[in-house]
């Protein structure tokens, strides 16, 4: 989008029209403030969902299911090797990793993208165990979070000024493309993580050569896919951006759906898909 | 079971060796003696004998997680590992137990080649049922990595080695030597390796090899490495089987470096070393050999995988030992001695062999490889160029004061190998990898020119960075023009220098020849396609 672009805000579940379609906007439970969109027109009712995931996370509006005739819905993680653990028991892991790292002095460091994963994280971890630390690329987003009353604990911003209260004992959160650059470098010794949910895959954390992968994903998980399309009573389904050709054949096969592949115009979503999340934390936020 | 699991998933989960070897060596002094042996086994990369098919574990899990053959196909392409995809998609398991309650490691190891071996497929799906049913997830990944075999998790067999005889309070050479050769996974044969240090060997055991490192390429000087020319001995680096020939006790074995027995391809080597005196460990490279110079690699493979070798082919490949170390004389372990030390002793084992077949009228198969009398480092790089026309792969160098040490270890072996050839070829295929490169397309087909039309002649899978990886996959995710299953067919248009070692003509390969050790040397982003090498020109690099 361009500097002229215009934009128009539509609070969740407020209907405008559009010519003859009436258009509105539900939450999609990915980030703060992501939509789907619903579109009604004489009676028929299409859905987009952008990203979005089922899964209960504190720092954004739970994704609203929204019947519908026609769904069009992401594919990020439509495989059936994605399978999320409970966001508790990830968050109960992380904090014990957290306090096992203390006791060995070593400072840690969990990469996530910086908008959304984020906040997510920060919103699970247990602020009495010690100092929590984010990259100026976090801190720039927090204030929105905060500002709509968003659970975020108190943090500091990583850099050379907090460096001796974080260091050793601190957890810092940033995006991914911290790793192996100099700032990281004096929160030496640290345990490096990930929060992403392409860490189910033993192969990308390797690849990152990271000490952790916590799998928590922004996105729905093949089981959390297949049974919101079956919840919003769709019988057309548009599958994008992802794994759309397995969704697609799924639906088609074995759950007798009219199911078709929408092309997205993001370029890069196949290389997203191995390469660039885990490597750069974008995509999967 | 539960304390193997937990060892795999916090060394899998590190990446730092020191806290690497404090996992192993609490395991080690933890395990009871029947698990720490096959955990041992494991670790330095020994597998079970193919239990099941993999076919039938893809088709087992499929089932049971109920998901069409095709989506558990889909999900391995993107995983990269059967035994991490059938651990992914199976229904959900136990919760973690603790190790009282789970089978023990070498309990579950007995019951899975009990229950599996022989038995139908049927019954092998019900005994594995059974078992992912009772097992939590990071368990059942492990065991299918005991099923699938290929246990990588990132230590090596040095660290191992050494993690275990931190535990019980050995030398580390001692553990590697003792690891050795056949090492069956019983508590027994578990207490023998870390018995003390006083203990006597098995005769049949080898020796740890000493491997060289690599000269580096970064264009220092062998001078600024090595220091005077005079304090180096200098040999041929030969291209054929790294061997260990062990004779005690009247029996001569000879072992390969991957720990294989292969008396049964070399027999005239077994029946040569009638002459060697008891008590005799050699060091050497097995290969095809006619008159005074060695045949090629291809020729010696025509012996290797062979169960036996009769009167035909060793009449058609005959083979020599060249030998380049002495490990043990007169039954004592002279490691310690001085490359020059070792290398007199040699030359004194080697002759009289000579004398004692000579005087029985036979063909002496074993031979000492010399040392190449070059005055300067300059005169040594010379002779580093004439490798090929010398039928080896480059100069091994020696410091003359080191001693024999076990494993890869810097400073006092280094070899240097002869420039690889190159050519300029284009990327047509591309495949995902697997393991640690799961997800990324990193194993690709190049081709040359013939006629206007491209010819596969050579896949290669490493020598790019890790960054260039991820560029050429994300080229590859843009360009792909058809896919035929795993494999995308890609715009012709991406060249590669790709180094190799060595060219044959080849009826199997559509090219007609084949190469060896085919790698990636650069990403030619400067060069278009057309501009590729043609059949002709890499061809013409065939030896006469």
């Amino acid at each position: 989008m361009g500097k002229e672009a215009q934009i128009d805000t539509l609070p969740f579940g407020e209907r405008v029209n559009i010519g003859d379609v009436s258009v509105s906007l539900h939450p999609a439970g990915h980030l703060l403030g992501s939509a789907q969109i619903r579109l009604e027109c004489e009676g028929e009712v299409w859905v987009v969902t952008g990203d979005y995931k089922t899964d209960q996370d504190p720092s954004c509006e739970a994704f609203e299911l929204v019947p519908c005739d026609t769904f069009i819905t992401e594919s990020t993680f439509a495989l059936p090797v994605y399978r999320w653990p409970a966001p508790a028991t990830v968050f109960r892991e992380m904090n014990q990793w957290w306090r096992l790292n203390q006791a060995q002095n070593l400072t840690s460091i969990v990469f996530a993208y910086a908008l959304g994963k984020a906040q997510r994280v920060l919103c699970g971890l247990d602020e009495s165990i010690g100092p929590i630390g984010v990259h100026g690329a976090v801190e720039k987003l927090n204030p929105h979070y905060r500002a709509a009353g968003r659970p975020l604990p108190s943090t500091l911003r990583a850099g050379a000024e907090t460096r001796d209260v974080l260091r050793g004992q601190g957890l810092i959160v940033a995006p991914g493309s911290a790793q192996n650059t100099p700032w990281i470098r004096r929160f030496a010794p640290y345990s490096l993580a990930f929060a992403s949910g392409w860490m189910q895959i033993r192969g990308n954390r390797r690849r990152r050569a990271l000490d952790r992968g916590f799998i928590l994903s922004d996105h729905a998980d093949w089981q959390g896919l297949l049974a919101t399309i079956r919840a919003t009573g769709a019988t057309r389904v548009g599958v994008t951006h992802g794994y759309t050709d397995v969704l697609v054949r799924w639906l088609r096969e074995e759950e007798g759906l009219d199911a078709f592949v929408v092309p997205t115009r993001y370029t890069g979503e196949a290389a997203e898909l191995s390469a660039e999340a885990p490597e750069n934390g974008e995509g999967d936020s | 079971m539960k304390r193997f699991t937990d060892l795999f998933t916090a060394l899998d989960g590190s990446n730092r060796t020191t806290e690497k070897l404090a996992l192993l060596k609490a395991y080690f002094t933890t395990a009871p003696h029947e698990d720490a042996a096959w955990a041992l086994y494991f670790l330095i990369g020994k597998r079970l004998k193919r239990l099941v098919k993999t076919r039938d574990l893809r088709a087992w899990a499929g089932g049971l997680a109920g998901l069409p053959e095709w989506l558990v196909d889909a999900a391995y392409d993107q995983v990269g590992d059967l035994a991490e995809t059938v651990a992914l998609i199976l229904p959900a398991g136990k919760p973690s137990t603790d190790e009282g309650q789970a089978p023990k490691l070498a309990e579950l190891v007995g019951d899975l080649r009990g229950s599996l071996t022989g038995a139908s497929p049927d019954v092998q799906r019900d005994v594995l049922s059974r078992l992912w049913r009772d097992l939590e997830s990071s368990e059942r990944f492990v065991l299918n990595k005991l099923l699938t075999g290929g246990f990588r998790v990132g230590v090596s067999r040095t660290t191992v080695s050494r993690a275990l005889a931190e535990a019980v309070g050995l030398e580390p050479a001692i553990v590697a030597h003792r690891l050795m050769g056949k090492y069956e996974p019983t508590a027994s044969n578990f207490a023998t390796v870390i018995a003390p240090a006083s203990s006597t060997t098995p005769p049949e055991q080898p020796y740890p090899f000493y491997l060289a490192y690599p000269v580096p390429s970064d264009g220092q000087s062998l001078a600024d490495l090595l220091g005077p020319r005079e304090a180096w001995q200098i040999e041929w680096k030969w291209d054929g089987i790294r061997a260990q020939l062990v004779k005690r006790k009247g029996v001569t074995l000879l072992w390969s470096r991957g720990e294989e027995l292969v008396a049964d391809q070399f027999p005239e080597i077994i029946e040569s070393a009638d002459y060697l005196p008891e008590g005799t460990v050699l060091d050497g490279e097995l290969l095809a050999w006619e008159g005074a110079e060695p045949l090629s690699f291809g020729t010696l493979q025509k012996r290797l995988g062979r169960k036996s070798v009769g009167p035909t082919l060793r009449k058609k490949v005959p083979v020599a030992f060249v030998v380049y170390d002495l490990l043990e004389v007169e039954g004592a372990d002279i490691r310690e001695r001085s490359t020059l030390e070792r290398r007199s002793a040699l030359e004194g084992v080697v002759q009289a062999y000579g004398a004692a077949v000579a005087s029985s009228g036979g063909v002496p198969l074993l031979r000492i490889s010399p040392i190449v009398e070059c005055g300067t480092w300059e005169a040594i790089a010379a002779s580093r160029q004439s490798a090929r026309e010398n039928k080896v792969e480059g100069l091994m160098l020696k410091r003359k004061t080191g001693p024999y040490k076990t494993g890869r270890s810097k400073g006092d072996w280094w070899k240097w190998k002869v420039e690889p050839y190159t050519i300029d070829a284009v990327m047509v295929y591309a495949q995902q990898g697997h393991g640690r490169r799961a997800g990324l397309f990193t194993d690709y087909t190049f081709s040359i020119w013939d006629a206007g039309k491209l010819v596969p002649f050579a896949k290669a899978y490493s020598g790019l960075s890790d960054a260039e990886i991820r560029q050429v996959d994300r080229w590859i995710r843009a360009h792909t023009l058809e896919k035929h299953g795993p494999v995308s067919v890609v715009e012709v248009e991406q060249v590669f220098e790709i180094a190799f070692e060595g060219i044959a003509e080849s009826k199997r390969h559509k090219s007609g020849i084949a190469v060896r050790f085919p790698r990636i040397k650069r990403w030619r982003r400067d060069k278009p396609a057309k501009e590729a090498d043609s059949l002709a020109s890499v061809k013409a690099l065939l030896m006469p």
